[in-house]
């Protein structure tokens, strides 16, 4: 009666219900379109008010960032995600809960060792590699002579 | 017998209580839970105390609802789902009762019921409380992500119940008995994926189950009903399937508590987890179906996945297993 391991894990592999992946890609692609509308929404409304376009990148993604951390911290944000996922997860919104929510979570904690050490825990890895790619592209750049 | 004990006088249920979540509060066991809360914090400042808070609370209710006073209670055998199982042990402080931390994950609570019954049936205690509890928001940050972090999951992934259950066992005179248990090996199907908990379980349950008929001797349809811990529905496919393929069949009469707990559009994925899971429907809505007779005879098989964070970002595979007890009532 005992089961067999192998046989076990492509039984389960048959049965496992999967992501729906084409449906969660176009909600993603919608979501993600519509966050990068409103940005250039914002963008040309500011330049209307004479900010210049170095300023105006600026001021979008504070905007935006302070759009996110609020709706992080009312709750709503992670709701969201779940319809959305990449569309909400990929642009600075993201970026923002990401920083946002472990700060709420580990207040509990203390401001130092609470919020001070776990502030990065979800962004840190997004940073580091973020840096390091980057470090990468350009030496290979450099090497080209194109930078 | 390897795994199966059978006692000659069945320890009893002499009184039980449960407190659920607001989620569980909307589910359709709604009824059968002795009280629900409205609000993860339930008034503490940190969840953790919020957890604390309604596992002292159950227990208190438990006695009360037995007619036990604290004194009277030999030992008190309780585990949860934090690191140190701390909601326990904070219990423990404040009811002074001697006392054993327990640990099996999702199936902490039929273990404690498995070792409360030995105590009694092997003449080393009178009377064991034995309770449980898990909190979504404590598992979700110790376990997963902050609570606030946008997230996709998986279809596979399950809901962790909050609530907290506890039962007082005793000998004697009862309504439900404990005629029986089945105690679970640790085993290992070699599943990685931590947001797959039911399919890591549902062969721990499938042992269980099979060795409970095997060295008991009874025919597969001797229970009115069965319901394993938490393997939600899809890990509870996986069992009838694998069931099937053996050409058992128990229909309607094997069920699941991670399904029963929540209606399938609240929002939770394959369905609940957690200890107090199987706990909330074991000690709410089976208890209550037996002591009015609408069940006389219920087998319980809770399940657990025994990794950490640690063990699955090094890459180790999904120890898991599960315990049975019967409960009977006539």
């Amino acid at each position: 009666m005992a089961i067999d391991k192998n046989e076990y894990q492509k039984t389960v592999e048959k049965i496992k219900p999967k992501p729906p992946v084409l449906k969660n890609c176009l909600l993603a692609f919608l979501m993600g379109g519509f966050v990068c509308l409103l940005g250039e929404v914002l963008f040309h409304f500011l330049r209307g008010y004479g900010i210049s376009e170095k300023d105006g990148y600026t001021v979008v993604s504070v905007v935006f960032i302070l759009i996110s951390a609020i709706l992080t911290g009312t709750g709503i944000y992670d709701d969201l995600v779940r319809i959305f996922g990449a569309g909400l997860i990929v642009p600075i919104t993201g970026f923002a809960n990401s920083m946002v929510s472990p700060a709420l979570e580990h207040k509990q904690e203390g401001l130092v060792l609470g919020v001070g050490a776990k502030l990065f825990t979800v962004a840190g890895p997004v940073i580091i590699y973020g840096v390091l790619s980057s470090l990468i592209v350009a030496i290979i750049l450099r090497g080209l002579g194109k930078l | 017998m390897r795994q199966t004990r059978e006692f000659a006088n069945p320890p009893v249920v002499l009184g039980y209580a449960t407190i659920a979540g607001p989620k569980e509060g909307e589910g359709p066991l709604a009824t059968y839970f002795d009280k629900i809360i409205n609000n993860l914090y339930y008034y503490e400042d940190t969840w953790e105390k919020a957890e604390q808070k309604m596992f002292l609370e159950v227990v208190e209710m438990a006695l009360q609802k037995a007619s036990v006073k604290k004194e009277e209670v030999d030992f008190f055998l309780a585990g949860d789902l934090l690191n140190q199982i701390i909601s326990a042990n904070f219990v423990a402080k404040s009811l002074g009762i001697p006392f054993f931390g327990l640990y099996n994950a999702c199936a902490t609570f039929y273990e404690g019921l498995i070792l409360g019954a030995m105590l009694i049936a092997g003449g080393f205690a009178k009377k064991v409380l034995v309770g449980v509890s898990s909190h979504y928001a404590t598992v979700e940050r110790q376990y997963r992500n902050p609570t606030e972090q946008g997230v996709q999951k998986t279809p596979t992934s399950q809901w962790t119940v909050t609530g907290a259950a506890a039962v007082v066992l005793g000998e004697g005179e009862g309504k439900i008995k404990i005629p029986r248990v089945t105690v679970g090996k640790a085993l290992d199907y070699g599943m990685f994926d931590p947001s797959d908990m039911g399919g890591a379980m549902a062969p721990a349950a499938f042992d269980t189950l099979l060795a409970h008929f095997k060295e008991t001797g009874l025919s597969y349809d001797y229970y009115d009903l069965m319901a394993t811990g938490d393997l939600a529905r899809f890990g509870w496919q996986i069992l009838v399937k694998l069931l099937q393929e053996r050409n058992i069949n128990f229909g309607q009469r094997l069920t699941d508590c991670g399904i029963m707990i929540y209606r399938p559009d609240q929002q939770v994925n394959a369905g609940g987890s957690g200890t107090a899971c199987s706990a909330l429907v074991t000690a709410g809505y089976v208890f209550n179906e037996l002591s009015q007779g609408k069940i006389h005879k219920f087998l319980g098989i809770g399940t657990g996945a025994l990794l950490s964070q640690v063990t699955s970002q090094q890459g180790m595979s999904i120890p898991v297993i599960a315990h049975a007890v019967s409960f009977e009532c006539y």
